[in-house]
């Protein structure tokens, strides 16, 4: 029986999906582009050669971190939009502690993990600062958030502009880029590094299992059912409430801390690129299931990577493929409240 | 309106909840509906209020076959059921609740909805500020106002899922009157509960419903024994009442205050022996829940001292209350007692003693199928306690409670059990009273509970708690005037003058 709702879900994930592809189909008819030829530019921008999937590969990586962070909050119930800011203040925190290596004739293996777990630091403050709020403030983890993202960003730009600009003029292409063996050794012929890899599939490992099967896992679960009835039950909600803010915080500062060492190698303004918010995005997408998120981000990443085409080849805007994400999460959950409502009915 | 079921099936899952019920209920009627936890009686309910759909057979209103898609349909067809378990309320005002349902136009007519509330009223002899916020309304308040809200919709069929579980006895006296009333203007009213007194007092007829089938129609006049056999099938006795214990003291309050928005509650001083039951009485809402809390260590007492077993907690925090081996569980079991969306057996994970750092799920899995026999659940350990019947979320909320306890304090123990689950509960909280030496705090609206186990009995009226009184010296009829406020004085010369045949007290 089981089994069998979880054919029913996936088929209705599909149609979602269907439903998704038809509703950006019909937008670009409206726009007067070739759907057909768009969807087939996406798919080779994205697959077309091993550079391409490698870089989709790279791309999927901090999603993924974030992803399996929010997963975590959203178990316990909280809108954890502040993940932008917290992925910020990771790699701010990762460039700081770097920073410090410059010219100290350390091992840069030392200097890397110690700029990772800086990152992870930085991510987790800043997220424990929204737990805090909410805690001892009543103030809605959405707003802080919120606020918070807009404090990092302008912490980011004053960094740029201010302590740490190039020298000379401050611009907005970033720092002064760190030394190159501060970066995460790629792999021979790849812009890819198997290190950041390998973490952002340890992340989901950890949080599959931490949800899965730890006593931590069931009572954010219940805190984020049922507070009240958790707190009567014994379960310290406040902490736990706070430490789904910390888990968070520390996975999408590590996701800041890889956008550092694998791919920027300096801090530029928009660190984040926005994947706390794509984020958030693939975990309604696949209803906080965490085997889903691979799958789902690798797809999400594809769209990014393959929509870099369609401004050049089309004269389409690569916002494009933001629509198709949107209207994606958006059906399908459309789809899930059909259903439910049938299920309820039935 | 006449309402007919014909051949209704339900089944979730592997669970047969209705196996083709037939029932025909006439206009005009008070229809009482029974039978054991589980039985189906809900269900029932909820496909004739449009909740769920049922899988087979049809429902006739005036003999003409209807569809009943959604509630929304049901109050079209003027069918409103009052929830066994309150659905949510939204923090909005009395009479914001009432317009809400509403389905006239699309700008609310507040003056001419305020009318009707007041008529109704006037009408049934409730008195709800129409400003007050809803959350800050008890139990048969807003059970008062639901009701008031099926009627302004124009509801002909009035569903009653155990409305009395909550509600204390003057309330209930309303509601009852109301009913009555009701009935008499054409009404059909369909009354679920596991009190037989209840159906005796209220209800023309009633039905029986065992495993999901209608097993019995009964007419007056009532036999208790018919009941009894058609429910259960076979007699329940009553347990006999014990003498109180003669233990050492466990639980002392000097002086305690406790206060909350609408209310403030003592000084009580009182000292509870181990192993004994003390039972709770008052209107709802004058004190005696405060009380409780305070003893849990939900709520901070204002002024004087608690200690249990020698040692003060006056100033600990609720998790140092349940290390003490202090428990509360709450009547509001869905919003304060179980968890929505985990199964039993991730409940029972919870509730574990020790805690590792992984679960193990096969252990869990063994103690929720051990407690789903002892506490005899309906329901599997991975069935989530949303889908159980409401006793046996009730008897969930119980078996949760099974570690060896100093302190054990209950909101409405009994609250929705059929009569043998209540008195299979009893005997095991009097084992571990008697047993292992836990004190037992409860409430209860039902008075014959509180007089059948309690050792001793605190009435509590607007706040002020009454000095406790021996249970086995306390009449039904007693505690009834203390209740409504009549000081003790009073109520022993009135009792005596019209018993002069009994001993003094
Ligand atoms: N949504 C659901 N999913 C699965 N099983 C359900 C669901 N709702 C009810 N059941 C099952 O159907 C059976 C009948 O439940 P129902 O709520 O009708 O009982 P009831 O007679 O009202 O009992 P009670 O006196 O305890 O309230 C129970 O075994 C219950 O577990
Ligand atoms: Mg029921």
């Amino acid at each position: 029986m089981l089994k069998n709702a979880r054919v029913v879900g996936l088929g209705a994930r599909l149609i979602g999906i269907g439903l998704a592809l038809a509703f950006v189909a019909l937008i670009l008819l409206a726009t007067g582009a070739p759907p057909f030829q768009a969807i087939s530019l996406l798919i080779t921008g994205a697959f077309g050669s091993t550079r391409k999937i490698v870089d989709v590969i790279a791309t999927a990586v901090p999603l993924l971190l974030a992803t399996s962070g929010l997963l975590i909050t959203f178990a316990a119930g909280l809108w954890n939009i502040g993940i932008e800011g917290q992925i910020t203040l990771g790699a701010i925190f990762t460039v700081g502690a770097l920073r410090l290596f410059v010219d100290s004739g350390a091992p840069p293996g030392v200097a890397i993990l110690v700029g990772m777990v800086a990152g992870m630091i930085g991510g987790g403050l800043w997220a424990a600062l929204a737990g805090l709020l909410k805690i001892y403030g009543g103030v809605n983890e959405i707003f802080s958030g919120l606020g918070l993202n807009f404090v990092a960003t302008s912490a980011t730009i004053w960094l740029i502009f201010g302590p740490w600009r190039r020298p000379g003029v401050g611009s907005m292409s970033g720092t002064e880029p760190l030394p190159p063996e501060f970066a995460l050794p790629q792999l021979p012929d790849m812009r890819i590094s198997a290190w950041a890899v390998v973490l952002s599939l340890l992340g989901v490992a950890l949080v599959y299992i931490l949800l899965r099967g730890t006593y931590i896992g069931l009572k954010l679960k219940a805190t984020g059912r049922n507070a009240r009835a958790s707190f009567v039950l014994g379960i310290p909600t406040s902490r736990y409430t706070l430490v789904a803010f910390v888990l968070c915080g520390l996975l999408a500062g590590l996701a800041g801390a890889v956008q550092v060492t694998a791919v920027y190698n300096r801090l530029i303004p928009s660190i984040s690129s926005g994947y706390g918010f794509l984020g958030l995005l693939v975990a309604m997408l696949i209803n906080y299931q965490v085997i889903w998120a691979i799958p789902v981000a690798l797809f999400y990443a594809a769209l990014i990577v393959g929509s870099i085409q369609l401004p050049i080849q089309l004269r389409l805007d690569s916002s494009l493929a933001g629509v198709l994400q949107g209207a994606l999460v958006l059906f399908v959950l459309i789809i899930d409240g059909v259903r439910q409502r049938l299920r309820e009915r039935g | 309106m006449q309402v007919e079921f014909r051949n209704i099936h339900k089944r979730f899952g592997s669970v047969h909840a209705n196996k083709g019920i037939n029932l025909t209920i006439p206009g005009g009627c008070i229809q009482g509906l029974l039978g054991e936890n589980g039985a189906g009686k809900s269900t029932l309910m909820k496909v004739l209020s449009g909740f769920i759909t049922s899988d087979e057979g049809e429902i006739l209103l005036d003999g003409r076959a209807v569809t009943i898609p959604s509630p929304a349909g049901a109050i079209e067809q003027g069918i409103g059921m009052l929830h066994q378990d309150p659905l949510d309320f939204p923090p909005l005002r009395v009479l914001d609740n009432l317009l809400i349902g509403g389905r006239r136009g699309l700008i609310p007519d507040r003056r001419a909805a305020l009318k009707a509330l007041k008529e109704i009223e006037t009408q049934f002899g409730f008195a709800l500020d129409p400003d007050a916020y809803v959350d800050t309304l008890t139990v048969g308040e807003r059970q008062q106002l639901e009701l008031i809200r099926l009627l302004w919709l124009g509801a002909r069929v009035l569903i009653l899922d155990e409305p009395t579980t909550g509600i204390s006895a003057p309330q209930k006296v309303k509601l009852f009157a109301a009913l009555r009333k009701l009935a008499a203007e054409g009404r059909t009213i369909i009354f679920v509960t596991h009190k037989l007194e209840e159906v005796y007092q209220l209800c023309h007829r009633a039905a029986v419903l065992r495993a999901g089938a209608l097993v019995a129609e009964i007419e007056p006049p009532y036999r208790t024994e018919t009941f009894i056999s058609a429910m259960f099938g076979y007699e329940i006795p009553t347990p006999p009442r014990q003498p109180p214990p003669t233990t050492a003291p466990l639980l002392e309050l000097k002086r305690v205050t406790v206060e909350d928005a609408r209310l403030q509650v003592g000084p009580i001083d009182l000292t509870v022996k181990a192993g004994e039951v003390i039972g709770l009485a008052g209107m709802e809402g004058s004190g005696q829940d405060l009380l409780l809390r305070l003893c849990a260590g939900l709520l901070r007492p204002t002024g004087g001292e608690i200690a249990l077993g020698g040692r003060a907690l006056h100033n600990a925090t609720y998790h140092q209350f349940l290390r003490s081996r202090v428990k509360f569980m709450p009547a509001d079991r869905m919003t304060e007692g179980l968890v929505a969306g985990l199964s039993l057996t991730e409940h029972f994970a919870l509730n574990a003693e020790v805690h590792g750092f992984f679960i193990n799920y096969k252990q869990a899995e063994q103690t929720a199928v051990e407690r789903i026999a002892e506490y005899s659940i309906r329901g599997f350990p991975e069935s989530p306690v949303e889908s159980l019947s409401g006793g046996n979320q009730q008897r969930t909320l119980l078996a949760l409670l099974s570690a060896p306890l100093h302190l054990l304090l209950l909101e409405h123990p009994t609250r929705g059990l059929d009569l043998e689950s209540a008195v299979y509960i009893w005997k095991r909280l009097k084992e571990r009273a008697r047993a292992d030496g836990t004190a037992i705090l409860f409430i209860s609206s039902d008075l014959d509970e509180v007089l059948q186990y309690s050792d001793r009995v605190l009435v509590f009226f607007a706040g002020k708690a009454s000095a406790p009184l021996p249970a086995m010296q306390t009449s039904v009829e007693e505690l009834g005037l203390l209740i409504g406020g009549v000081p003790l004085e009073t109520v022993r010369a009135t009792v005596e003058m019209r018993l002069p045949e009994e001993p003094s007290r």
